[in-house]
Order: structure tokens, then C-alpha cells, then sequence
């Protein structure tokens, strides 16, 4: 048990990590990673792999448990539920309610291949959130439309290219209407060709959103146009962080450059 | 040298037919019973709850390494003695679920096994249900790959129903014993339920290739 010192209320962070611990084995993933991200920040979050950038998405979206250390969405602890003012591991009942705040989309876009697209962006909101299927239906084709696939909504989720299905993902994600979004290398399993398509939706909906959102990625010019704040990880621990402008540009550490020097070679 | 009498095996076979209903119910009964069993039972096998996932482990790992015939004489013989009395035919599909409910519960196994993690995390990132991840997302997409292995255990199962006979269930093997001895005449009754089994058994296998070549799996 820990002792909740830290309250959090509506003007805190979106989310807050502190000292959160998570290895694999003997593989120290994120040591004492502390972090905060404000309500409709957007932060890309970049590093070499192993630096613990997907797995501090994935125990945002409750898919891995920290070891120890406690994160907060939105005011409330993701993984620890208040009890007489004492924080106790969350039950599945609490892990619940707070996924409803988060939405996430991957790498590997994880669509149901057996819906279609259409679906696929609507089984949620009806099933979870009970919206009427006319009204999820409606919403659906807007986002599918937002997305440039209003035509593919008949379509499985094979019929479409890598791009599209991504781009249905990030549809099916919205529909949620998480108050954070996370965003784990949506890019890295496209061909280079289909990249860009998956980027200007992102930046059109960096634009058109107050969604907070943590972007993992290796498309350092797209972080640098849409993020408030770019974070590098460097070894399970945010070892630099600033405007996108400095890091880019002036980074602090050694090893923030050593690492920009070899992405940006590409 | 016994020459077929087709005459005879005209005379019999309507009381063959009227048996192989009883095969066929057997064997529809018995599988629809092991196919909800080896569900329960492969869902059993991976809950965290070890009192669930330990005795359903044992139960398939007990019923696959004891011979039917032996169980469906326990069942009918053994039961009785403490109380459990039911109709031959009862005793007979329970067997043969039970039976073949631990090895559909492998088939349920490996093909929830199959499906990509990402399928469940998308499911949990979209804040599902735990009832909603497995009826929506995770059983309908197992399954259809499965067919092909539950069919080939459907076909196996048809097959075996003739051991009902040695707990008195008048299926057509039972039949073509009783008539065969009866008549003293072998031959036609047991050749035409080698035949009807072949006429049933058949095309549903050549059915299961299909299916194998459409799921692309073996």
C-alpha cells in the first residue's frame, strides 16, 4: 500500500507517472520514470528502442502493470483505487472506468478482421458506452469521413491497404472519446508510401482536437510540427524534455544528440 | 461359399435405417454435448482461478488417457450402484461428450491460442467487457478455423457410436448383432452397416476438406 500524499485535482496534470518502475525479468524497462502531461498537451515521446517508450503507453492503457510507483489520469489513480485515503491495487471494476478516459492505437492497427470497418468503429460506443446504434452509426461515418474513408465503410478490414486500416484504427480510437489518446508507432508497420497518409490525419487532428496525447514515434519532423513537447527516454527514465524547437535544435544532453544525429541521419 | 442374398438385405434393411437414426441422434446429441463441454472446458483451462483451471486440466487429461468403452461401462454399470440410474441412450451421449468434449477442448485451446495478442488488447483499449471480448471478438474469429478439427472429431465420434452397443443402446451395430443372430446369417447385416456408415462418413469427410482448404489449415 501506498500512502496517496499527492492529491490530485482538476487543475493537476491529465496524467501524471511517479516513480513508476516496470521491468521484464532481470530487464529494467522504466526506472522511477516520473512524468507529466497536461490536459490537451500533446507530447511525442522518442528514444531508442528498449527505452521503455511503448511499454510506458501500454501501462497508460492498463495492457502491462507497473511494478511499483503510481500513475494518475485525470485526478484518479490508474492502477491503485482510494481506500479510507489509502491507495490499494485497482480491481478490474476501477481498471474500467478508468480505460474510458484512454484510447490507444498501435503499431499494428488491430482491427476485428471479422467487422467491417464500419463495425469496427461502432461496436464500442454501442456495447460500452450504450450510445443508440443510429447515433453511433451517424458518428462513425463523420470520423470514417475525417479519416478520407466514408467509401470503405462496407469493406473488411483486408480489403484495405495498411494505411487505411490505420486510419480506421485512429476512427475507431476517437469514437471512444478518450480524453488521452495514445499513439504507439502507428507509422512503423507502413510502407513507406502509406506513411503519409496516417500523418495528416494525425496533424489534422492535432489541429481540430483538445485531446491530450502521448505520440511514440520515429517521424521526428511530424513530432516536431504537432507536439507541445517532445520527452526522450533514454534507458526507462526521461533524461531530456522540452519544446520541440530546443530538443531538435539545442538539445542539453549528449545522448539526446548522439540519438537525433542518428534518426535524423535517415 | 455364402453368396450376398440381396433379397434379404432388402427384407433388413428398413429395421437398419430405423437404427441408424439412433446413431445418428447419438452421435448429434453426443457431439453437440461435447462441443459445449470442450468450451467449457478450454475456458476452464486458462482461468486464473486454480481451483477452475486444475480440475478442468484433469478431467482432459483423465478422460483422454482412459479408453471410451471403459467409461461408458462405468458410466452404465458403476453409477447405478450409487444411485445414478439413467437410460442406456442418456449414458451412451454423455459418454461420448465426455469423451470427445476433452479433445474438442484441445481444438478450443489452440484456436484461442491463435489469436494475435493485439485482438485482445485492442479489445481491452476499447474498454470491453471480459463477456463482450470473447462472444464479439476473440470466439468468432477461433472458431471458423476450428471446423475442419471439430468436424474431423464429429466424423471420429460418428464412427465409434457401435460401442453404445455394449451398454445395450439398439443403434444399427446393436441392430445388425441382434438380426445376425437371429437369422444366422452375418454376412448382409454387418456389410450394410459398414455401407451406411460409409455412405454418412464419407462425404461428410470429403465436406471437412473443403473447409481445410478454405481455412488453409490441417
Amino acid at each position: 500500500m501506498v500512502q496517496d500524499n499527492d492529491r490530485q485535482d482538476a487543475s493537476g496534470p491529465m496524467i501524471r507517472f511517479q516513480k513508476v518502475k516496470k521491468s521484464f525479468g532481470d530487464v529494467h524497462v522504466l526506472r522511477e520514470l516520473d512524468l507529466d502531461v497536461a490536459t490537451a498537451e500533446r507530447i511525442s515521446i522518442i528514444g531508442a528502442s528498449g527505452s521503455g517508450k511503448t511499454t510506458l503507453l501500454r501501462i497508460l492503457m492498463t495492457l502491462e502493470e507497473p511494478n511499483s510507483g503510481v500513475i494518475y489520469v485525470d485526478g484518479e489513480p490508474l492502477w491503485h483505487k482510494k481506500v479510507n485515503g489509502e491507495l490499494v491495487e485497482a480491481d478490474e471494476k476501477h481498471l474500467r472506468k478508468m480505460r474510458g478516459k484512454i484510447g490507444m492505437v498501435f503499431q499494428q492497427f488491430n482491427l476485428f478482421p471479422h467487422m467491417k470497418v464500419l463495425r469496427n468503429v461502432t461496436e464500442a460506443p454501442i456495447h460500452v458506452l450504450g450510445t443508440p446504434r443510429d447515433k453511433a452509426e451517424a458518428r462513425a461515418k463523420e470520423l470514417l469521413d475525417m479519416v478520407g474513408l466514408a467509401d470503405k465503410m462496407d469493406n473488411y478490414p483486408s480489403q484495405l491497404s495498411g494505411g487505411q486500416q490505420q486510419r480506421v484504427a485512429i476512427a475507431r480510437a476517437l469514437a471512444m472519446q478518450p480524453k488521452v489518446m495514445l499513439f504507439d508507432e502507428i507509422t512503423a508497420a507502413l510502407d513507406p508510401e502509406l506513411v503519409g497518409e496516417v500523418l495528416g490525419v494525425m496533424r489534422q487532428l492535432a489541429h481540430e482536437t483538445q485531446m491530450t496525447m502521448l505520440i511514440v514515434t520515429h517521424e521526428m519532423g511530424f513530432a516536431r510540427d504537432v507536439s507541445h513537447r517532445i520527452v526522450f527516454l533514454h534507458e526507462g527514465q526521461v533524461l531530456e524534455e522540452g519544446p520541440p524547437e530546443k530538443i531538435f535544435t539545442n538539445p542539453d544532453h549528449p545522448r539526446t544528440r548522439e540519438f537525433l544525429s542518428r534518426v535524423l541521419e535517415h | 461359399m455364402v453368396t450376398f442374398d440381396w433379397e434379404f438385405a432388402w427384407e433388413i434393411l428398413p429395421q437398419l435405417l430405423e437404427a441408424m437414426v439412433v446413431t445418428i441422434e447419438a452421435t448429434v446429441v453426443g457431439f453437440a454435448f461435447a462441443a459445449v463441454l470442450g468450451l467449457l472446458l478450454a475456458l476452464g483451462r486458462r482461468s486464473e482461478t486454480w481451483w477452475i483451471s486444475r480440475p478442468a486440466g484433469a478431467i482432459v487429461e483423465f478422460v483422454r488417457s482412459t479408453p471410451l468403452l471403459v467409461q461408458l461401462f462405468f458410466l452404465f454399470y458403476v453409477l447405478p450402484r450409487y444411485g445414478v440410474r439413467l437410460p442406456a441412450f442418456v449414458v451412451g451421449v454423455i459418454g461420448l461428450g465426455l469423451h470427445y468434449g476433452s479433445y474438442t477442448s484441445e481444438v478450443y485451446r489452440a484456436g484461442i491460442d491463435a489469436i494475435a495478442r493485439g485482438q485482445w488488447e485492442a479489445a481491452t483499449a476499447l474498454n470491453f467487457s471480459q463477456r463482450h471480448k470473447w462472444t464479439k471478438i476473440i470466439l468468432p474469429q477461433a472458431i471458423p478455423p476450428m471446423l475442419p478439427a471439430l468436424g474431423n472429431y464429429l466424423v471420429a465420434m460418428f464412427k465409434e457410436t457401435p460401442l453404445l452397443a455394449a451398454i445395450t443402446v439398439v443403434e444399427m451395430f446393436q441392430r445388425a448383432k441382434i438380426i445376425s443372430s437371429l437369422t444366422f446369417r452375418p454376412l448382409e447385416p454387418y456389410t450394410l452397416v459398414g455401407v451406411l456408415f460409409f455412405v454418412l462418413s464419407f462425404p461428410s469427410a470429403l465436406l471437412i476438406q473443403r473447409l481445410e482448404a478454405r481455412f488453409g489449415t490441417r
